[in-house]
């Protein structure tokens, strides 16, 4: 239980300061964030890597492997259509 | 958990999350924010590939590079005025691959013929229900934005009680594979001995947390979109975090409540701007409770005008408020829109723009459209901003929006009561641009469009605006 313990301190923990870092968040940028979040969320992916890596059992590397491709679809594809829809944000 | 530099670079790349995501909240840093998630993305990527794990690495590098390139040229090559849909989608993926990680641990764990013990259990039962509801509900989501599954909210008779249903038997399920003594009650019941629920209860599992997904999504409507998109967006988060306890992941759990606590923001804006709490949007299925002043659609007389008149309306103006609705993304008249503006102000006019926050199927989407058009972001000025504004203001320009400006909202008794809406009837005239005087989502007629100062100026967005850009240009 002790180790279940430290992870439920950091998930706690890091929700709390993702609402203080998030707090204000302008509605021009709404899309983007949720976006560039939705990119994070792709960290997935490290589960995805080690599960499949080491993976010995055939269904354990398909199921991997279909994560790695999901995880990755999100994570390159969240970032670079984030990235192209902030560079149409300009003043002028 | 063991290597000591893969969890030290772990932690920087936690660091770089936060302060990358921090930056992303505000216009002038978050390019600079989104790069630096990705720098945090790209480490930990790094540090786990070449942590000594990884013993197949032809699997491992093809699936990457697979997921890269189609990643890669869906963001390339989509429209911007997809986005909606492939937010939507990009979300899906994020929740299946955390469900497929946590059903390949699953196997691993040899669950086969043994409980998983309630540690294990319960994270794995966790991680494989947030992901696949995630999964099958995003898709739902892309499905009714892509025009696929109907935009309008599909209810069926006992709707509420299937779904508490189907809740429950999830959860049975879940306890059954997380705990031995429930798997020896229950297994009975399905004609099976304790040990040997394992591989057709984790199975039914997944099935039922997939259509969970659909049948949350499915009774939502299109203007409810934003609420959903965002709150998908939450669930990613809490299923990759719930994906990290199960893997034993600190890197996972930071990450993932970051987007966790991101999407439930967005979301409780999104409640905040309908006056609706997140219990009506799932459950309420808006729009269907019955006969509304709809009677009255037609009978009362309305101004109608063409573009050569509204186009001296707005060419002799002193000042514009333009307001966009989904109906200006639906007609893709976002570039003609700009031109008429553009026009307006080589004349001297001043013009803004009016944002409702849910304005569009997701959060800030008239703000991307109009950024994709080329509209300067500081002329696009939200509720409260736009309304301190509306007194002075020679002419409101209303394109593809209903709802967000009904007046209905202020009274009591009416189904949007208590909405905050533009105050576009204290402008001195409103132009509303609109195919017919049909009621916007919420079933109501607008009395707006009966006003004595508003001119309705009908037809298809995109066409109209042409002939108004014509019109103006003469003007």
């Amino acid at each position: 239980m002790g180790e279940l313990l430290i992870l439920l301190y950091i998930f706690v923990l890091a929700t709390l300061a993702g609402r203080e870092v998030i707090s204000k968040v302008p509605p021009t940028l709404h899309t983007p964030l949720m976006s560039g979040a939705n990119a994070i969320s792709g960290i997935a992916i490290i589960g995805a890597l080690v599960v499949t890596g080491s993976a010995d059992e055939l269904w354990v590397k398909v199921l991997g492997t279909a994560g790695i491709v999901m995880a990755t679809i999100n994570v390159v594809g969240g970032f670079m259509v984030t990235d192209r829809m902030l560079q149409m944000f300009r003043k002028r | 958990m063991e290597n000591t530099i893969t969890q030290i670079v772990y932690l920087i790349s936690a660091v770089l999350f936060v302060s990358g995501i921090k930056k992303l909240s505000s216009p002038a840093t978050a390019r600079s924010g989104n790069a630096r998630a990705s720098l945090a993305m790209l480490l930990a990527i790094v540090v786990t590939l070449l942590d000594n794990r990884i013993l197949d690495w032809t699997t491992v590098l093809a699936a990457v590079v697979a997921g890269a390139v189609i990643g890669g040229l869906l963001a390339r090559y989509i429209q911007m005025t997809a986005m909606p849909q492939l937010v939507a989608i990009f979300n899906g993926f994020g929740g299946g691959a955390s469900a497929a990680v946590a059903a390949a641990e699953f196997v691993r764990a040899g669950a086969g013929g043994q409980s998983l013990g309630v540690d294990a259990g319960v994270t794995i039962v966790l991680s494989t229900l947030i992901g696949a509801v995630t999964f099958s509900g995003s898709l739902i989501a892309f499905g009714k934005l892509q025009g696929i599954v109907t935009g309008k909210p599909v209810t069926f008779p006992l709707q509420k009680s299937f779904n508490a249903l189907l809740f429950l038997l999830t959860l049975v399920v879940g306890a059954s594979l997380a705990h031995a003594g429930v798997a020896d009650a229950v297994a009975p019941l399905a004609g099976m001995s304790g040990p040997e629920i394992g591989g057709p209860f984790f199975l039914a599992l997944v099935v039922a947390a997939l259509i969970l997904g659909v049948l949350l999504v499915i009774p939502i409507g299109g203007a409810d979109m934003p609420v959903v998109v965002s709150l998908l967006n939450s669930y990613s988060g809490i299923a990759a975090a719930t994906t990290g306890f199960v893997l034993n992941n600190y890197i996972l759990i930071i990450a993932g409540s970051l987007v966790g606590a991101a999407g439930l923001i967005l979301t409780q804006l999104m409640c905040k701007a309908m006056n609706r709490s997140l219990g009506n949007v799932a459950f309420g299925a808006f729009g269907t409770e019955g006969p509304t002043a709809k009677a009255t659609t037609g009978q009362r007389p309305v101004r109608d005008v063409d573009a050569e008149q509204a186009a001296m309306v707005l060419a002799y103006a002193g000042s514009v408020a333009v307001v966009p609705g989904y109906g200006l993304a639906v007609a893709q008249a976002q570039h003609e829109l700009k031109k008429v503006c553009d026009l307006l102000e080589d004349r001297g006019v001043t013009v803004r723009f009016g944002v409702h926050p849910v304005a569009g199927r997701m959060p800030g989407h008239m703000n991307v459209l109009l950024a994709e058009a080329d509209v300067s972001y500081d002329k696009l000025l939200d509720l409260d901003d736009i309304n301190a504004e509306f007194d002075t203001t020679d002419v409101v320009l209303i394109v593809g929006a209903n709802d967000v400006v009904n007046p209905a909202a202020r009274d009591p008794d009416s189904v949007i009561a208590g909405m905050p809406i533009l105050d576009v009837d204290k402008a001195r005239t409103v132009i509303v641009m609109k195919r017919s005087l049909s009621p916007g989502f919420a079933g109501i007629d607008n009395d707006l469009f009966y006003m004595d100062n508003t001119l309705m100026f009908f037809g298809d967005a995109k066409d109209q605006m042409s002939e108004l850009v014509k019109e103006v240009r003469e003007a």
